[in-house]
């Protein structure tokens, strides 16, 4: 399962690096929100400065969808879900391949986003520990999630519409959780950032495990 | 000589439609088998039937031993599908695509090398992405995806289609190779001189069952 | 070949309905009438109102038993889908999506009250108390699993979609309740987020008799829509008959499959 699992993140990633959709349209699209928020929010009254963290998340969220997106469409190609029930691949690890490649890319841009963020919006950061915790956990999370439920949507004509109304209420808790974890890592008091951040980390291992466990069935149909 | 397919009234099912309304079809090992007639007469459906990618919902259906209704699941790693869909990722080159697929397959990498070589594929073309290429060199590609993991059934749904003559004599020559050594070969196809020349038997399908004896047998079968 | 009359049983054992009407619901259908009447009775006029609240806590004999009831329509969707999952009976499909459909009326329901009881209580209709926040994202997540089940040409995909989106319901609910909640407890002092005033003696009666209410009417719905969607399915098997020989018909053959015709020539 774990050899199949490298074999298929390695292709996503390849395929990424071929297509450069992340690259192309993913990144700038978050940085366009992140600055479109600083319109909406009139960056003199301070309120960008102390709402920085749930923005970020939110924008974080956003691209998630579009990466999610992209990593479906790769295996729904015409002939591709036929090739890969007949392939042996084991369907666990190829939803883990997938997971890893999305993960990779969020990741990259949410390193991105800290720079943009911390650049655009001027806030007090710090707690750098708790912040690079709460990343790692909330990016598995989010790309679990993303790519089991890309799954249930994948091939069907309103794929793109039906996405976010079934991924973002399911992520509500991730939203909440990151967004706490880095308040409490910005300085602000009585948050329990870090009890936050098991929170997510919990949701994290749930979707590994729920999305590992429900990938064959998808497939098949 | 054992079966390697034994179909009979056999019903598949595609949502609800039965593209397979009761067929008996019987494949001994070592043969070619032509499936022939007219559009959505159900061939399609049953070459995917044998890969147990269609589920079987009443009658017999066994390929290679397996019993497709009870264990679609079991027959996947020994058969190879050419299908309509090329079963490629756009992005990657061909060689990428060639080798995923072989090691997502265990197989070697000497199959994988010489599946590129048997269908041209190891010169210039091989670092060519597979949305720069021909549609007759698109299904080379995944031919040799199928090559490389040298599956006992061949299930081809017309491999000669978008190719020019020197890529049917190819694909042509690779079947009497693989059946040469072992595997079974059944495909579907529309053109009619080369197809009935390859194949040892040619079956009528229409209306989701195979109509009236073969069309051809050959005189003498290896 | 299978005899055209015989039918499918969704459980191995259930009879096969006619129509939905029943013994069954008929009994369901009239104590539920009857438990309605006298929770009205008890609701609006027996109980006496609440210290503190006044006459808007007769809502609340409304809104906690609905509000019950949605979850329970949950926990049948997600105990449904798995069931369904293991051996793929039709039976179990079909109660998912009726316990879903009951789920998604009753928390409308229950987000309904839930804002009607909020306007005079804080002078707004939407609070962001824990439970009705859960509830709302909640009730989209049902609204989901129902556009799910439509959205796959072929009958199975749409169920295969659809129960994985219902067992996940089962940790979803988990997770957002306990997040929402904790989430709400940073920013509220306890006092004001209650909903639930001490409930006692005839009060007592009324809330307890609105919740034999609700679930009589619960179930009286869920066996007409399980009713419902089996009749569907049976239609669907039986079709399937008539489109063998249909098909079979196109290339000029008998309907039956009892004839053989090609055969493997051995070598």
């Amino acid at each position: 399962m774990w050899r199949d699992a490298a074999l298929v993140a390695e292709r996503d990633l390849r395929v990424e690096l071929r297509s450069r959709v992340a690259i192309n349209q993913v990144a700038p699209f978050a940085l366009l929100v992140l600055v479109l928020f600083a319109f909406a929010l009139d960056p003199d009254t301070g309120v960008l400065a102390s709402a920085t963290a749930g923005l970020y998340w939110l924008v974080v969220l956003f691209s998630a969808l579009l990466a999610v997106s992209r990593s479906t469409s790769i295996d729904e190609v015409d002939g591709i879900r036929d090739a890969l029930r007949l392939s042996g691949l084991a369907p666990a690890g190829v939803f883990l391949g997938k997971v890893a490649a999305v993960a990779a890319q969020l990741l990259l841009l949410e390193v991105v986003l800290v720079v943009a963020v911390a650049v655009l919006y001027d806030p007090e950061l710090g707690g750098f520990p708790l912040m690079i915790a709460t990343m790692l956990a909330a990016t598995v999370a989010v790309a679990s999630t993303g790519v089991l439920y890309g799954a249930v949507v994948s091939g069907v004509r309103v794929r793109d519409t039906l996405l976010p109304v079934l991924l973002l209420p399911v992520l509500a808790p991730v939203l909440i959780g990151a967004t706490k974890a880095f308040e409490t890592a910005f300085g602000a008091e009585g948050l329990h950032g870090w009890g936050w951040c098991g929170l997510v980390s919990f949701f994290a291992v749930v979707y590994l495990v729920a999305g590992s466990l429900a990938y064959g069935a998808l497939l098949e149909g | 000589m054992e079966l390697v397919v034994h179909f009979r009234a056999a019903v598949a099912l595609l949502g609800r439609f039965p593209a397979l309304a009761g067929i008996d079809l019987d494949v001994a090992q070592g043969q070619i088998v032509l499936l022939r007639g007219p559009n959505g007469a159900g061939k399609t459906t049953f070459l995917r039937a044998c890969a147990g990618l269609v589920p079987v919902v009443e009658g017999e259906a066994e390929v290679l031993g397996c019993d497709l209704r009870r264990n679609p699941r079991g027959v996947r790693g020994r058969v190879g599908l050419l299908g309509h869909g090329t079963g490629l990722y756009d992005d990657l080159t061909v060689g990428e695509n060639v080798r995923f697929w072989g090691r997502a397959a265990r197989a070697e990498a000497a199959d994988v090398a010489s599946a590129l070589a048997l269908l041209g594929l190891d010169g210039r073309l091989r670092d060519v992405a597979v949305n720069k290429l021909s549609a007759g060199q698109r299904r080379r590609t995944s031919l040799a995806c199928l090559l490389a993991r040298r599956p006992a059934l061949w299930l081809l749904d017309e491999p000669h289609a978008g190719m020019d003559a020197a890529a049917r004599d190819q694909v042509d020559s690779l079947v009497r190779q693989a059946v040469a050594q072992g595997a079974t070969v059944i495909f579907s196809s529309h053109e009619s001189d080369r197809a009935t020349a390859l194949a040892d038997r040619v079956v009528e399908i229409a209306g989701g069952v195979a109509v009236g004896p073969d069309l051809k047998v050959a005189a003498d079968v290896a | 070949m299978s005899d055209p009359t015989d039918s499918i049983d969704p459980f191995d054992g259930a009879s096969v309905p006619a129509h939905t009407g029943s013994a069954l619901t008929r009994v369901l259908g009239l104590s539920a009438l009857a438990a309605l009447v006298v929770w009205a009775l008890y609701g609006l006029v027996w109980s006496p109102p609440d210290r503190e609240m006044g006459d808007l806590v007769r809502l609340l004999y409304v809104h906690v038993p609905v509000a019950i009831l949605f979850y329970a329509g949950a926990g049948i969707t997600t105990a449904a889908s798995l069931l369904w999952l293991r051996g793929r009976t039709p039976g179990w499909d079909a109660l998912a999506v009726a316990g879903a459909e009951l789920g998604v009326v009753f928390g409308a329901l229950t987000l309904l009250t839930g804002s009607i009881w909020g306007k005079p209580t804080w002078n707004t209709f939407w609070t962001w108390d824990a439970r009705l926040t859960s509830t709302a994202l909640l009730e989209v997540l049902l609204i989901g699993y129902l556009a799910v089940r439509r959205v796959d040409p072929s009958p199975a995909g749409g169920s295969v979609r659809a129960s994985i989106l219902g067992l996940l319901l089962f940790p979803n609910v988990i997770i957002v309740h306990f997040s929402v909640d904790w989430w709400r407890s940073l920013h509220q002092p306890a006092t004001v987020t209650r909903l639930d005033p001490t409930i006692e003696g005839d009060m007592l009666v009324a809330l307890m008799v609105g919740m034999l209410a609700g679930a009589l009417v619960f179930a009286w719905l869920l066996v007409h829509r399980f009713r419902v969607a089996w009749l569907e399915q049976q239609v669907e098997r039986h079709d399937l008959d008539a489109a063998v020989a249909a098909r079979r018909a196109e290339g000029g053959l008998s309907p039956s499959t009892s004839t053989s015709t090609s055969e493997a020539q051995p070598a």
